[in-house]
């Protein structure tokens, strides 16, 4: 079933056009790859998805449904939950709080403080410091438990392993393994493409804000990748 | 025994300079927007409570119970209707927008009520006093306004570091935009926060007017003091609020003991003098 999709979907920054016409699908329960070069348009497509920037209302659909006018608190509340690049924990907040903070959808679901301490040990040790205070990977993995506390339906992660030792994305990485196994639809955007592929079950590839190739992450032909990541 | 009359005289001012400063500090804190209107409203709330007594018959004490609902609900509808469509663009709107609202209420008030001084009467507690050691006496009105100070900062503290909203209203303080993100509705948020410092400028006000007369101009004098005590304690620092509201009342207190004439002059030198020697007030908290 598909759970989002994108339909012509256009988005500008003031007069500056940053997506052209993309048409992206998300079927239930998997997790997709969004991959492309610096200024490619991923950032802008999930910021899109998430109401960050304007839309048209039929551009965006989720369950069938035009999402595209709304603001971001009514998506996180219908279901899409965001880690933002750089994870922009709230400085003045410990770490639980900020943790808390995604309650404020108030959505029913699995994830609770404790199953996200269950998933992220660590965080729970540290739950008293500001949130500032931790590493950069312990900060990602607050980010990704704040997005989890709102019980999304399909989350949105944004470069989760920029900035971060190749040891440290490899454990957050796979912590995904358990975030989908509650349910939860993923849909990744990375720089590192070999990251990104081990970890989804398809990918679309942007180029210059236009969609240059969609397939399966296995199997498919490395050369039409290049050329879609690239240009050539 | 004199200075340290002064002292405790000073102090005890600086109560009525942190409650007229607490709503400013908060919408500033909050949704950075520079209130200049909030004079006005203090004086507003004076008037709102001079006709609950004069319609009712009650004390005005207890006309807060009328005031601080109706005070709260202007705050909200205000920010909801109005001042939030005013945020994107940076300071200079809502600030001119306020600006306008000033002008707005004081013309209203000189409209509606005339340019005659008014005073709200709440008898003898006014002029009662505490005769304590050492032949000081302390007002029991100055003292009762201190200690509303004190617990009206105490129960704001509470709110920010104890509550789900306060916690909403420190993350949309650090980033508004990704709060969004995680689900928080700014504009309702915003309402709520103007709402909530009205509450506190209604107190602010009628406790002012029981203390000193007041006329539709009274307004930008008190926005004045309220930023004095805000920028001396330092941005975003409730309790250094209360700290800049007793170093304006000291510092006036000195200045009228040496002089009568410099009492609100000592004042506003003082300020001055922190902002040179600490740009960014006592305890600053708030970047940016």
């Amino acid at each position: 079933m598909t759970l989002l999709r994108t339909h012509n979907l256009s988005a500008f920054y003031g007069d500056f056009q940053a997506l052209f016409g993309i048409d992206v699908a998300v079927e239930q329960d998997e997790t997709v790859a969004i991959i492309g070069a610096n200024g490619a348009g991923k950032t802008t497509l999930l910021r899109a998805i998430a109401g960050a920037l304007a839309t048209a209302p039929e551009t965006v659909l989720l369950d069938g449904e035009p999402i595209g006018h709304k603001t971001p608190h009514e998506i996180v509340r219908l279901g899409i939950a965001m880690v933002p690049e750089g994870r922009r924990l709230f400085s003045s907040l410990s770490v639980e709080e900020n943790l808390l903070l995604g309650t404020h959808s108030n959505r029913a679901g699995p994830w609770n403080l404790r199953r996200v301490y269950e998933l992220f040990p660590r965080l729970h040790e540290l739950r008293r410091l500001p949130a500032t205070s931790l590493s950069g990977g312990q900060q990602q993995m607050a980010a990704v438990g704040r997005a989890l506390m709102s019980n999304p339906r399909l989350l949105l992660c944004d470069e989760l392993s920029l900035g971060l030792a190749p040891i440290v994305i490899r454990d957050i990485y796979q912590c995904l393994g358990a975030i989908t196994a509650e349910g939860t639809t993923v849909v990744l955007v990375e720089q590192d493409i070999n990251r990104a592929l081990d970890a989804s079950t398809r990918f679309y590839c942007l180029q210059e804000g236009r969609l240059a190739l969609s397939a399966p992450t296995k199997n498919f032909d490395r050369a039409a990748l290049t050329a879609a990541y690239f240009g050539m | 025994m004199q200075w340290l009359n002064i002292l405790i005289q000073g102090s005890l001012l600086g109560g009525i300079y942190a409650l007229f400063a607490i709503g400013l500090s908060m919408s500033f804190g909050i949704m950075r927007l520079v209130n200049i209107a909030h004079g006005d409203f203090i004086v507003l709330s004076g008037y709102v409570a001079l006709v609950v007594t004069q319609a009712t018959g009650l004390d005005p004490f207890s006309s807060l119970a009328i005031v601080v609902p109706v005070m709260f609900a202007l705050g909200y509808v205000l920010q909801r209707g109005l001042l939030n469509q005013t945020l994107s663009g940076g300071l200079l709107p809502p600030l001119l927008v306020t600006f306008g609202i000033s002008i707005i209420i004081q013309n209203g008030l000189l409209q509606g009520f005339g340019a005659y001084d008014h005073r709200l009467q709440e008898g003898a507690i006014e002029t009662a006093s505490l005769h304590l050691p050492g032949g000081i006496d302390v007002g029991v009105y100055p003292l009762l306004v201190f200690a509303v100070a004190v617990f009206a900062i105490a129960s704001l503290q509470f709110l920010f570091y104890r509550t789900g909203v306060g916690r909403a209203f420190r993350a949309v303080s650090d980033d508004a935009n990704t709060a969004e993100l995680m689900g928080i509705d700014n504009r309702k948020l915003y309402a709520l926060a103007l709402g909530i410092a009205m509450i506190f400028t209604a107190i602010a006000g009628v406790l002012f007017g029981i203390r000193t007369i007041f006329d539709p101009a009274a307004g930008p004098i008190r926005l004045i003091l309220a930023f004095e005590a805000v920028i001396i304690g330092g941005l975003g620092s409730m309790w250094g609020t209360l700290i800049g509201g007793m170093v304006l009342g000291i510092a006036q207190s000195v200045g009228a003991a040496l002089d009568p004439t410099w009492q609100i002059l000592a004042g506003h030198l003082a300020f001055l003098a922190i902002l040179i020697l600490r740009p960014n007030g006592l305890f600053p908290r708030t970047r940016d």
